[in-house]
């Protein structure tokens, strides 16, 4: 159906510049039928708005837009659409109250007589759709009730109603398991084999190996080249990104502890984790390694006052405590960096200052008054200490790169001067450059002393910011590792539910 | 060029544009009036305006708290029927405590159901609108109140009082718009407030006690209320069973005026009051200009419909919808 010696979409020297910031600079970009193409780039050097363009959502200042050889302009999503080119967001954009099936043909659906739906026919081409797809659930079923990972591929299935030229994935793989990923990829080359034109938009250096063909690589809202994926390596595409190269190392700290700061004792919360037992001692980093759902998030709740354990006991410095609400945890020295800084980490409309100094605004005063210096001084002192890029302190938490915010919402917790400081998911959605800088940091923290739980989902960060490795599995501890004897085989073994021969 | 300078100068002009409202009116006003901008009107203008202005630096707490205060109304109905009522009874230096404390526990009503059981505020405040109205009828037994010695009692200089030639409401009104403007922009909080409206989930994520936020910020607002009666009872001595029907959209167009966001999280009660003066000042002008009262209702809703769609048109950088 489509020529493949046409690009099946081509962009020629697009800029976009909004006040104060050009946003694109000139790019080039062109995917071929039946070939994915990664983009890369930092947070803010322009992929968004690249793909806002491709989907009719902006209008390039200058440049153009080549579909099938014919230039075109697309100034709303409807006619990207028609032009072939879907995009699948990065967030989620169902109406979770709907059907599958509804959502699937969202704006579209098929009618009968006087408007009325169709829903037979509906339903049929639903399931034919999510047949496709491989998926095990019907299109009846209500969008709510599905996984991230169903929900996501009814999105997937919704861009599959159109002849789809070019099909646009940002970021897919956020909150998929790993299992979950590998039914998406073999979407993905599905797609790839019927001749679909793939953008595939990630961090995740394996994912961009795996999948693609060729990668254009984006910084500061400029190309910087494209690359055959065969042909070069991580190391390359990475200096291209950001400049330099990165370290891929496993955590060899010389390892000095002090006094256990945080004991936990037959943890139970029926349902979300059970019998959990561990220790942090500080300048320890502690790694708690799983799969989505294994009960590290809820025990980091638990821990900060968010939920109420049934049973055990917490120990601070080696007294016994109670905490119920966050407040308590904050009072015993506990912080917690939340897994979804967004939503749980910041006020987007507030000043960066005013969102770091969100939790002890109460005793940084004067008399009544906030002392705008003392907030200053302790916005200025980790700003610097984390190198947090902003123009002034006035700037609102919700313009900055994901890098920034998550910045912003480690140093809003450090400098509670906590005794433990808990990380979830640290540097999910966050560009390479930042992200390694956040596993220096942890390490930095940890010589300093302090005791720090760092939850995540992916290895290599375990790796590399650990000193000891918890892996859980179903809300319950299955082993636990030191640096030095982990290996990423009994690592995946461990999280996945096997009991292997040397675990207790 | 032209088209990039627009739209760089569009959003400060945006900020202002309620401002820049204000003065075209004052202006539009004035050339149809003679009498408008008299200084006897313009000072009567702002006495009119200190019980809607009262109640509305309240109702702005509330909102930058991420809720409403449809309640305002039939609460200014139940103060000031109450202090009126008890003002010959007990004497008004016991009715205006304890109508102050009547109405606080109006609010820790609303402020329980909204902050601590996490009920929506349009239904809660929306049946407290219908609840307290009938709770007033019942008190009253559907009689209207009135203070006998009108010229006797010292309950008069709220309402009826000047000081250094200054209306008492005037003074009342804007001793308060400084106080809780203090409060909103420099005390811990007010930042509180800010950041429950802004993201409660956050908020609480930082130890910050959302329920009790939200809780007080509805005391604050029935505690405008009942000041506001006092200015009410005291310059009429006397209350209809219903006299602040309808003040609470009044009262939520001045704080929408003034640009506060209903989504919560930022608004500002200096604004606030720009936007209830603006109000008092349309409504002033209508009736100068003789037309009848209630043409005010419908200039009211047009001149706010349109200003906000000029805020969001601004913010969005055209005048029609986006497409998502």
């Amino acid at each position: 159906m489509n020529d493949p010696r046409e690009p099946a979409l081509r962009l020629q020297g697009i800029v976009k510049t909004f006040p104060g910031v050009r946003a694109l600079d000139g790019v080039d970009f062109e995917v071929m039928p039946g070939e994915v193409h990664a983009l890369l780039g930092e947070n803010g050097a322009g992929k968004s708005t690249l793909m806002k363009v491709l989907a009719g959502m902006y209008q390039p200042d200058e440049g153009q837009i080549i579909i099938a050889g014919q230039p075109v302009r697309m100034t709303t999503p409807i006619e990207a659409k028609a032009q072939g080119v879907v995009l699948i967001h990065q967030e989620l954009s169902l109406v979770p109250e709907m059907s599958a099936a509804e959502n699937i043909y969202l704006g579209e659906l098929p009618r009968r007589s006087l408007g009325r739906v169709d829903w037979k026919t509906l339903e049929e081409r639903s399931n034919a759709i999510l047949t496709r797809l491989k998926c095990k659930f019907r299109a009846e079923v209500t969008v709510a009730h599905l996984s991230i990972a169903n929900q996501q591929m009814v999105e997937i299935a919704r861009a599959l109603t159109v002849d789809a030229r070019v099909v646009v994935f940002d970021e897919p793989t956020a909150s998929l398991t790993d299992a979950e990923k590998v039914v998406l990829f073999d979407i993905i080359n599905d797609l790839k084999a019927q001749g679909v034109g793939i953008v595939y938009i990630s961090h995740r250096m394996d994912e961009i190996f795996t999948l693609s063909d060729r990668i254009t690589v984006l910084r500061d809202g400029a190309y910087r080249g494209t690359l055959t994926t065969a042909e070069t390596n991580e190391d390359e595409v990475t200096r291209l990104m950001i400049g330099r190269s990165l370290d891929l190392s496993r955590n060899e700290a010389p390892r000095d502890f002090g006094k256990t700061m945080l004991e936990v004792q037959k943890l139970t919360c029926p349902g979300l984790f059970e019998d959990v037992s561990f220790s942090v001692r500080a300048g320890e980093v502690v790694g708690f390694y799983g799969l989505v759902g294994a009960g590290r998030t809820e025990i980091a709740e638990t821990l900060f006052g968010l939920r109420v354990p049934d049973s055990g006991e917490i120990r601070i410095d080696g007294e016994p405590v109670a905490i119920s609400s966050p407040r308590d945890a904050i009072a015993h020295g506990i912080s917690l960096v939340p897994e979804n800084r967004k939503e749980q980490g910041l006020v987007l409309q507030m000043t960066c200052r005013d969102n770091m100094t969100l939790p002890q605004v109460q005793n940084l005063t004067t008399g009544p008054f906030v002392s705008q210096s003392a907030e200053l001084a302790i916005f200025d002192q980790y700003r610097d200490k984390l190198a947090i890029k902003t123009p002034s302190w006035r700037q609102s938490a919700g313009v900055l790169s994901g890098g920034n915010q998550q910045k912003i919402v480690i140093g809003k917790w450090l400098s509670m001067q906590p005794r433990v400081l808990i990380v979830d998911e640290p540097t999910r959605g966050i560009d390479v450059g930042s992200k390694s800088e956040i596993h220096q940091l942890l390490r930095d923290l940890a010589a300093q002393g302090y005791a720090v739980i760092v939850i995540s989902s992916e290895m290599p960060e375990v790796l590399r910011v650990s000193d000891r490795i918890v892996a859980m599995y179903h809300g319950r501890i299955m082993r636990e590792f030191t640096i030095d004897e982990v290996t990423e085989d009994s690592l995946v073994q461990a999280i996945s539910g096997i009991k292997t021969t040397e675990a207790a | 060029m032209l088209m990039t300078r627009l739209k760089a100068g569009g959003p400060a002009i945006a900020k202002q544009g309620i401002l820049v409202a204000f003065i075209v009116f004052m202006i539009a006003f004035s050339l149809m009036s003679d009498r408008f901008l008299s200084a006897d009107n313009i000072m009567s203008v702002f006495r009119q305006s200190a019980i809607i202005g009262v109640m509305a630096i309240g109702a702005t707490i509330v909102v930058i708290g991420g809720n409403l205060d449809l309640s305002v109304g039939s609460m200014l109905s139940f103060a000031t029927v109450l202090v009126v009522d008890l003002h010959d009874k007990i004497g008004p230096e016991l009715a205006i405590p304890v109508m102050v404390l009547a109405t606080l526990c109006l609010g820790a009503i609303n402020g329980f159901l909204i902050g601590i059981l996490r009920l929506n505020s349009l239904i809660v405040t929306l049946g407290m609108l219908s609840a307290i109205q009938g709770l007033v009828l019942i008190y009253s037994g559907g009689q209207n109140v009135d203070i006998v010695d009108q010229r006797g009692t010292w309950f008069a200089i709220f309402g009826r009082g000047a000081v250094f030639g200054i209306a008492t409401p005037i003074i009342i009104f804007g001793t308060l718009a400084l106080i809780f403007h203090i409060i909103m922009t420099t005390m811990p909080f007010g930042r509180r407030v800010h950041a429950v409206g802004g993201n409660p989930t956050a908020s609480v994520f930082s130890g910050i006690p959302r329920s009790r936020v939200v809780f007080m910020t509805y005391l604050i607002s029935a505690l405008c209320v009942a000041i506001a009666a006092i200015i009410l009872g005291s310059r009429v001595m006397g209350s209809q069973n219903n006299v602040g029907q309808g003040y609470e959209l009044q009262v939520l167009a001045a704080v929408i005026l003034g640009g506060t966001s209903l989504l919560g999280g930022s608004g500002s009660i200096l604004r606030t009051v720009l936007g209830v003066l603006m109000l008092a000042f349309i409504q002033n002008g209508l009736i100068l200009m003789g037309q009848p009262y209630y043409t005010q209702w419908l200039v009211t809703w047009v001149v706010i419909i349109v200003a906000v769609w000029l805020d969001v048109a601004a913010k969005r950088g055209r005048l029609f919808s986006p497409i998502a």
